[in-house]
């Protein structure tokens, strides 16, 4: 267990350096602060709502990931791949579902600096008010874990394959999907023809269902518990997908 | 310390790799020949872990491949094809990583790296990111890595591939030097590199072992190991022929290009002794003599001969 932990750290190491090796973490984090800003001053009428809370904040984040996300994660294993160097990485001593975790985890950790600094904007609210604190570090945990159920989406359609424009694309109708799923101009379409109970069922694979409730600030177990199976069975389909590539 | 029993690799319908069988001990240097595609570089990817067999064993050091890969995987070094290496990071962080993914650190992190540094002649471009770097140093950065835990077992795909001749010839040293303690084995379809660094070569061919035996063995499977090639100054080649197809243990006499006569043995084995009766039959005639040799054989053509389709075909059938 220890050696599992040591080759996690290793490769979350040499992840996160060869990130920001290369401009693109930059450019990325650039474009990702420019963007939250864009949307939620501009857009999502910040100042003019006159009120205490990050929501025109965090209401574009399933959106702002859906593009942001895969841009991130594409690269993860198809590159891999490409580069040969995946055949070096498992014949290491390495479990690959150590690795598998460990490079999910690097690129989650990215994600959550680009998260990190937009601190600014929780601060703007609380020099402008007197938010709910609390509710805001929900929502920024939430926003944590949608980024994290993308990635693990992004990290599979990547080990699918070599290129990466391919697992970018994959990765963003899988997102759609589960932003879709329970975006209310989708739901109200399907309540025409279909009874509510499906329709329920639909909503309930949708991120936006369970990030609802982070933003309000409620932190419900059955919201994490979707977050985290999505990244565990994305991880673990990652696994099979990795294993029947080397199997032929 | 490598056993290979029955290996088999299927993709799909076509078999890569079949029904392979051999060992190599400890203090020992396989080479592994064959044309493109014959299954030399799928053989060392099922060693090393990365591919599963579709059929057969491989144990290295007792370790089964299958059931205890990581066992197995710490006894090996592994350079593989193309000498993939992260292109984004310098060559000290890469060589620090592998150290690291081998349970090395601190000290013995630190030591590791500078040996294989000072191995592979890498000081110079320590701190160079990898893709800056040519081929000949991503090659060695490569083949660092492969060394960083002074593993038992070492096995190369195309070690010298596009190294220029120095840099061949540093690296079949190294691989010499290596094959003193540990088993190594290493791919390659440049013959000579057989010769300079092997103490065994198997040559396969579409996924079977045609040839397995000592560099010397196998040059004696050619038709030009033992046959004597003699030059004669002042007289017309042709009298000296037949004097020459006369003699008891020739089989027969080619002329070559440059005026010389290649006589053939009846029987390989008896090499000397034909030499010995050329000479006598040359003094007896006082032909001026300017060149006797005996042949060594060459492997290219041991290799041309047991590996082109149509031979394979015959022996097949």
């Amino acid at each position: 267990m220890n050696s599992s932990f040591a080759n996690i750290k290793a490769i979350v190491k040499r992840e996160l350096v060869s990130y920001f090796a290369s401009p693109v973490a930059y450019v990325f984090l650039v474009i990702f602060l420019l963007l939250t800003g864009f949307f939620t001053f501009t857009v999502g009428n910040f100042f003019e709502r006159g009120e205490a809370n990050l929501s025109a904040f965090f209401a574009w984040h399933p959106w702002l990931y859906l593009v942001l996300v895969p841009a991130v994660g594409m690269r993860v294993w198809s590159e891999e791949r490409r580069a040969g160097t995946m055949e070096l990485l498992l014949t290491m001593p390495v479990n690959p579902w150590e690795a598998i975790l460990a490079k999910f985890l690097a690129s989650w950790i990215f994600l959550g600096i680009a998260l990190a600094l937009t601190f600014p904007i929780a601060v703007t609210a609380n020099v402008l008010g007197d938010p709910d604190n609390g509710q805001i570090l929900a929502g920024y945990f939430g926003s944590l874990f949608l980024s994290g159920a993308y990635l693990a989406i992004t990290c599979m359609t990547s080990a699918m394959t070599r290129n990466q424009v391919i697992s970018f694309i994959l990765s963003v109708v899988l997102c759609l999907f589960l932003i879709l799923a329970g975006f209310n101009p989708v739901t109200d379409m399907l309540t025409r023809w279909a009874n509510p109970a499906v329709v329920e069922i639909v909503a309930a694979f949708s991120v936006v269902t369970h990030f609802d409730g982070f933003q309000k600030g409620v932190i419900d177990t059955r919201d994490l518990f979707f977050f985290l199976s999505v990244i565990g069975f994305a991880l673990f389909a990652t696994s099979v997908i990795i294993r029947n590539h080397r199997a032929g | 310390m490598i056993r290979i029993a029955n290996l088999t690799k299927s993709f799909g319908l076509k078999t890569a790799v079949n029904d392979l069988s051999f060992e190599v001990q400890r203090g020992e240097v396989l080479g592994f020949l064959g044309p493109n595609g014959a299954g030399k570089s799928t053989t060392m990817r099922m060693i090393t872990g990365f591919l599963p067999p579709t059929a057969g064993s491989i144990t290295v050091g007792g370790h089964d491949v299958v059931e205890s890969p990581l066992e197995a995987k710490r006894l090996i070094g592994y350079l593989p094809e193309n000498a993939a290496s992260y292109p984004d990071m310098s060559v000290h962080g890469f060589l620090a990583f592998a150290a690291e993914l081998r349970g090395l650190a601190g000290a013995a992190k630190k030591k590791a790296v500078a040996r294989v540094v000072d191995l592979c002649f890498l000081e110079s471009v320590l701190y160079q990111q990898i893709d800056t770097l040519s081929k000949g140093y991503k090659h060695r950065t490569c083949l660092a890595q492969a060394l960083i835990h002074d593993p038992e077992v070492l096995i190369m795909d195309e070690p010298t591939d596009g190294l220029d001749p120095n840099q061949k010839h540093e690296v079949r040293n190294l691989i010499r030097e290596m094959g003193r303690t540990k088993a190594v084995i290493f791919s390659t379809h440049i013959l000579e590199e057989v010769d300079a660094a092997c103490s065994r070569a198997i040559i396969i061919d579409r996924g079977r072992i045609v040839a397995n035996g000592t560099p010397e063995e196998l040059k004696a499977m050619s038709e030009l190991a033992g046959a004597v090639t003699l030059g004669v100054e002042g007289t017309a080649p042709q009298p000296v022929a037949e004097r020459l197809a006369a003699l008891p243990a020739v089989a027969r006499v080619e002329p070559l290009a440059n005026g010389m006569l290649r006589s053939y043995p009846k029987d390989k084995l008896a090499s000397a002794e034909l030499a010995r009766s050329i000479m006598e039959l040359a003094a007896r005639e006082t032909w001026k003599v300017a060149a006797l040799r005996t042949e060594e054989g060459h492997l290219d053509e041991v290799f041309r001969r047991i590996t082109l389709p149509d031979t394979i075909k015959q022996q097949r059938t």
